[in-house]
């Protein structure tokens, strides 16, 4: 799998208007959609176990909280790198190639950018390769002035991160002011230099679908390499329904320009068959190529041990107990 | 590491991240289908009866052809004793308390609950359809379906008054989603206190057969519900002791039963495929409309009574919709029925697939683009690809013909006048679909289309508690809801109809007028020798609004019971009642959109002026009976401004409502109006009994054409007056006198007349009506089988039945909602 990020850049494209004013969108139709997706798609056997390796190799391993430290930093670092356990690639005879598969990256706060990046550094080959992921721009709310939020991307970049994840600006976005969202974004992509942009919608706070499709156009006019669904903090998560409307975006945006941008749902995304669900959906929706991790994030923190739980179970018929997989 | 990747071949699907096979399994039906040693025979007065030298017809899978299960052809005497039973059976079944029969349609209910898989399993098994599609959709709507009846049974008494059951019930389900068909029929028929045989298709025949077992385990009185298999619907659609037939097919298979059971006084619904179109406005969501288009058109590989199989787009979207939904199609994956992946499987009826090809191979001779995307299955037969076809027009033979596959043929329109006039061109009037997120595009559309169900911004839902059905030749009779009790029950005053001398000769019925028209040698008036003769008052025909000459320009004498002449009235024909159908059609759609309100002021006003010519009536209804009758007579005319009073009442009180579907939403039934009702009218009550019917056709909404008395048309004539001075806009109430059976002939084979209640003596005139609304447009007919109706008698005269006859049920459904979060 080719994990190089920095092949599909999103340029971005000159603020238009035009092309998501009249945006019409039928949550019924869409919540009808949403409905077949786990149903009408189902992977069994080794199948199923593919995936599963797929979906881990898309995580965004996160720790996002206010008592975050280098220890458990440091420890979820180390679970990024090494995401199976020994036991299990004995077990399924893995190869070479899928005994050093990787999580997709480590997502953290700024502060604790340099402790993970040290730490990856230090955990051979598939360490050095696995981007560290900061979020930044007053995550999660945004309440606060551009000058500090783009402050906070180019120290993030300084100290190592290679993808940012930022937060659109939500007042400007309700109040209709999506020249303003456009152009605040357009300064967090100088800010981030060559690091990668995902921006995140925080898509229960804005209201209607139909304002989810323009801030998801906007942001990829503005050069968004991912569009993301929610901070995890909101009080709705990644749901189907909203991935949806981003994903027709995505396509509308490719169709116009010819840009890839990737997707990453987050929040609430815990188990192995959900994520298979939402893999289906990016197959569904836009192809393969949107199932890989260069186009495919999910940030999430407890789904990684249910993959393993799976795993282990595909090899050994037997369900392991919570406390038998290595901790991350 | 060779052998761990064989073990563990993950390489390959990382790289590729395919699906693999998701095959349910088939051991449940194996152990049904083993359980009867693969041999069924027909399930009669509550057993599996086998009778001997039976020819054995077996059920295969679609899918590979492999002979699932060998099943009996019916004799006539399998179906004698099936019947028997039910016959039997109904006595004690529709006696039984409200409660008592709800308890065991709510069994039946708990009982489908406790087999979803084998149910879901064996549909799909025996039809081709979707696994994944018998599981989420046909069973959960088969127990809603139940329980929704249950409760039916248990309020009949209260909601459904001064109805009685029919007694025993014929049902046809079709070979397309035979189970669903079944049960919307079953359900309704058995709460409403009748007994039912089944007669599944030929070609799928196991889920009727399951349904028995399920039935039998639910505890269902012996006799109550029964199947025979066979392929002749003759044998059981024609049982003289079988009171209703319904069916669920395709157009000609509704023309032949309609047909099979003209004049023999069965009550007939039918529910037959549609040709739907799907409509999307300039304002609609175009992602989720393409998703919506996909499934209507292609699932079950276009086999539903519901598929739409055209799709009329905007012109300014037309570009954006058709690409964004090849991208879509070319995600259909089609193999074996039984995989979870597979969005289509085989066809359920093999033939179809020469047809189909047929049809795409001329499309694409006369210039149409053909799009084909998926890659059929190797292994999985009798497969058709879902198809696209662009730039074929609406006089393609592609879009004319109905394709019953997966076939969608999409044509452009430029305004909405334009989709409404493309959308109900054409003989069918099942359902359509609309998608816009204007509000009131939405609705103007939803209720100009001719269909009888309309889904916005959504599509192919079906509740119990909503009857679906056809407008126009797409049937009649509604499955679902409070209105699908109707197909199988009658107003209690009303004996069972058996009907003995129902034969006509088709040709002969009224194909010319008859012969006594020279002047006869009584003078009118009863002049006597050297009298100078009175001004004679000359009657013309009315309509359009205008008194007018009949084309014969010949007349009949009206002779009164004691054998004067008391005048002569025009003999209309053909080309009067062609004119008189040409105004009431041309007046129907502006009186049917008309507010209520401004209806019943007119009937009001029609009251108001037959009573201050209440004498005049009177008297001319008295010359024509005998003196002696004046009491009669009067007694009549005061009626007849009762009835006037009383539907004009009704004008803004039966409109529709809404209805408790699952739906998040609205859905909304109308109570529509037919368009043109062409009424024979008796010689019994020759003034009360043609105020009493045309009444309530025009109170609700509908233009007539009628046909008065043959023996005492005068009165009715005469109304012309009270007509004329009361507001009705021209064409609203026609009025054609002649030879009665003349008029019949001509008003039941236009096909602008929707639908044909008669009234007449004797039951040729019946028969002739029902067996020629098969030929034509399919006609809604309502006939009297020669039984005399007491119109003075207010359940005969103004009962229930006339709302239900002279309106029908449109269902559109409204999903609302745009919240999702804060």
């Amino acid at each position: 799998m080719d994990v190089n990020l920095h092949k599909s850049g999103n340029p971005g494209w000159d603020y238009n208007e035009s092309l998501f004013k009249s945006i019409r969108i039928n949550l019924s139709a869409v919540k009808a959609r949403a409905a077949e997706i786990g149903i009408n798609r189902s992977v069994k056997k080794q199948w199923q176990a593919a995936w599963q390796l797929r979906a881990l190799a898309c995580i965004d391993l996160t720790t996002l909280a206010g008592d975050d430290t280098p220890v458990n930093v440091t420890r979820l670092c180390v679970k990024a790198a090494h995401p199976i356990s020994k036991d299990i690639v004995k077990m399924l005879n893995m190869n070479e190639k899928e005994a050093k598969l990787t999580t997709g990256a480590v997502c953290v706060y700024p502060n604790q950018v340099q402790v993970a990046r040290e730490t990856l550094d230090k955990c051979g080959e598939e360490g050095r390769s696995l981007p560290v992921a900061s979020v930044a721009t007053g995550f999660p709310c945004g309440q606060t002035p551009l000058g500090p939020r783009l402050d906070e991307i180019r120290s993030a970049v300084k100290d190592g991160a290679s993808e940012i994840d930022i937060v659109i600006n939500r007042t400007y976005a309700l109040s209709g002011n999506w020249r303003g969202v456009y152009d605040e974004v357009r300064q967090m992509k100088v800010a981030c230099g060559n690091a990668h942009m995902k921006t995140i919608l925080a898509t229960g706070e804005l209201g209607s679908l139909r304002n989810i499709y323009k801030a998801s156009l906007v942001c990829m006019m503005a050069g968004a390499d991912f569009i993301k669904t929610s901070t995890g903090k909101e009080g709705v998560n990644a749901t189907l329904v909203v991935a949806l409307v981003m994903i027709r975006a995505i396509r509308d945006y490719y169709a116009l320009t010819g840009y890839k941008v990737g997707f990453k749902p987050a929040g609430g995304i815990r188990t192995a068959k959900d994520a298979c669900v939402w893999l289906s959906l990016m197959r569904e929706e836009l192809g393969e190529e949107w199932t890989r991790p260069t186009l495919f994030r999910i940030g999430a923190s407890a789904l990684l041990g249910d993959i393993e739980r799976q795993l282990y179970h595909y090899a050994t018929g037997c369900y392991p107990a919570m406390g038998q997989m290595p901790m991350g | 590491m060779a052998g761990a990747a064989a073990q563990f071949p993950f390489g390959h699907i990382l790289d590729t991240l395919e699906y693999g096979p998701a095959l349910e399994g088939e051991a449940l039906v194996k152990h049904w289908l083993d359980k009867h040693n693969r041999n069924f025979g027909h399930f009669i007065n509550g057993e599996w009866q086998r009778p001997v030298d039976r020819d054995n017809i077996p059920s295969k899978k679609p899918s590979t052809g492999e002979t699932l299960a060998g099943t009996l052809e019916a004799t006539e005497e399998d179906v004698q004793r099936a019947v028997a039973a039910a016959e039997g059976a109904h006595k004690k079944w529709s006696a039984l308390s409200n409660f008592d029969r709800a308890k065991f349609l709510y069994s039946v209910a708990r009982n489908l609950q406790k087999h979803q898989s084998l149910l879901a399993l064996v549909e799909a098994v025996d039809c081709g359809m979707p696994s994944k599609e018998a599981r989420t959709t046909v069973v959960p709507a088969i127990i809603r379906q139940f329980y929704h009846y249950a409760g039916w049974a248990q309020v009949l008494s209260e909601e459904v008054q001064s109805w009685s059951s029919l007694g025993v019930v014929a049902v046809f389900p079709g070979w397309m989603s035979p189970l669903v068909q079944l049960v919307q029929r079953v359900a309704p028929a058995l709460a409403a206190g009748n007994t039912v045989v089944v007669m599944p298709s030929p070609h799928t025949r196991l889920s009727s057969l399951l349904f028995a077992d399920i039935c039998a385990q639910a505890g269902l009185p012996a006799g109550v519900f029964s199947v025979v298999t066979g392929s002749t619907l003759g044998l059981l659609a024609s049982h003289p002791a079988v009171d209703a037939v319904t069916l669920a097919g395709n157009t000609l298979e509704g023309r032949a039963m309609r047909q099979l059971v003209a004049g023999s006084g069965k009550k007939l619904s039918m529910e037959l495929t549609g040709h739907c179109p799907i409509l999307v406005f300039e304002e609609a969501d175009l992602d989720s409309a393409v998703e919506n288009i996909v499934m209507a058109a292609f699932s079950n590989s276009g086999q539903n009574t519901y598929s739409a199989s055209r799709l009329l787009v905007q012109e300014p979207v037309y570009s954006r919709l058709v690409e964004k939904l090849k991208v879509r199609m070319t995600k259909i994956a089609i193999g074996d029925n039984l995989d979870k992946n597979k969005d289509q499987g085989p066809l359920g009826d093999p033939a179809a697939i020469i047809r189909l090809g047929q049809l795409v191979q001329e499309a694409q001779a006369e210039g149409a683009e053909i799009f084909q995307p998926s890659a059929l299955p190797s292994g999985i037969h009798d497969c058709f690809p879902p198809t696209l076809v662009t730039g074929a027009q609406t006089s393609s033979q592609i879009y004319v013909e109905e394709p019953c596959g997966p076939v969608l043929v999409v044509i452009p329109f430029r305004t909405e006048k334009e989709a409404i006039s493309i959308a109900n061109h054409g003989v069918s009037g099942t359902a359509a679909g609309v998608w816009t997120e204007n509000v009131s595009v939405a609705l103007e559309v939803a209720s100009m289309l001719q269909v009888a169900t309309v889904w916005v911004n959504t599509y192919g839902l079906l509740d119990a508690a909503c009857g679906a059905g056809g407008l126009k030749a797409s049937g009649f009779g509604r499955s679902g809801g409070k209105e699908a009790l109707y197909n199988y029950m009658r107003p209690s005053w009303q004996m069972p109809v058996r009907t003995t001398n129902s034969e006509v000769d088709m040709d002969k019925f009224g194909a010319s007028s008859r012969s006594d028209l020279l002047p006869s040698l009584a003078a009118a008036d009863n002049l006597k020798d050297g009298d100078s003769p009175n001004i004679d008052k000359t009657y013309k025909l009315f309509y359009g609004g205008g008194q007018k000459r009949p084309d014969s320009g010949a007349s009949l004498p009206v002779v009164s019971q004691a054998g004067s002449v008391l005048g002569h009235v025009p003999d209309g024909g053909k080309k009067d009642v062609r004119n008189a159908v040409e105004a009431a059609v041309k007046a129907a759609p502006s009186w049917g959109k008309k507010d209520g309100h401004g209806r019943s002021q007119i009937l009001y006003y029609l009251a108001e002026n037959l009573l201050s010519r209440k004498s005049n009536f009177i008297q001319l209804l008295s010359s024509a009976t005998s003196k002696d009758c004046e009491d009669r007579a009067r007694n009549e005319v005061d009626l007849a401004i009762q009835r006037l009073f009383f539907w004009a009442a009704y004008c803004d009180k039966f409109g529709g409502t809404v209805q408790e579907s699952t739906l998040y939403g609205l859905t909304w039934k109308v109570h529509l109006s037919l368009g043109v009702i062409g009424i024979v009218c008796p010689d019994d009550f020759p003034f009360l009994a043609f105020v009493s019917l045309i009444a309530p056709a025009i109170a609700r909404g509908n233009a007539v054409v009628a046909v008065p008395s043959e023996q005492f048309p005068l009165a009715a004539l005469a109304f012309h007056q009270v007509l004329e001075t009361s507001d009705v806009p021209p064409g609203v109430v026609n009025i054609i006198t002649g030879d009665r059976n003349v008029l019949t002939r001509t008003l039941s084979q236009h096909q602008d007349i929707a639908s044909v209640w008669y009234f007449g003596s004797g039951e040729a005139g019946s028969t002739f009506v029902e067996a020629a609304a098969s030929g034509g447009n399919m006609k809604r007919t309502w006939v009297n089988y020669g039984q005399l109706r007491n119109f003075i008698d207010r359940e005969q005269g103004q009962g229930q039945e006339f709302l239900v006859e002279a309106t029908t049920v449109k269902n559109i459904w409204l999903p609302m909602g745009d919240i999702f979060a804060n």
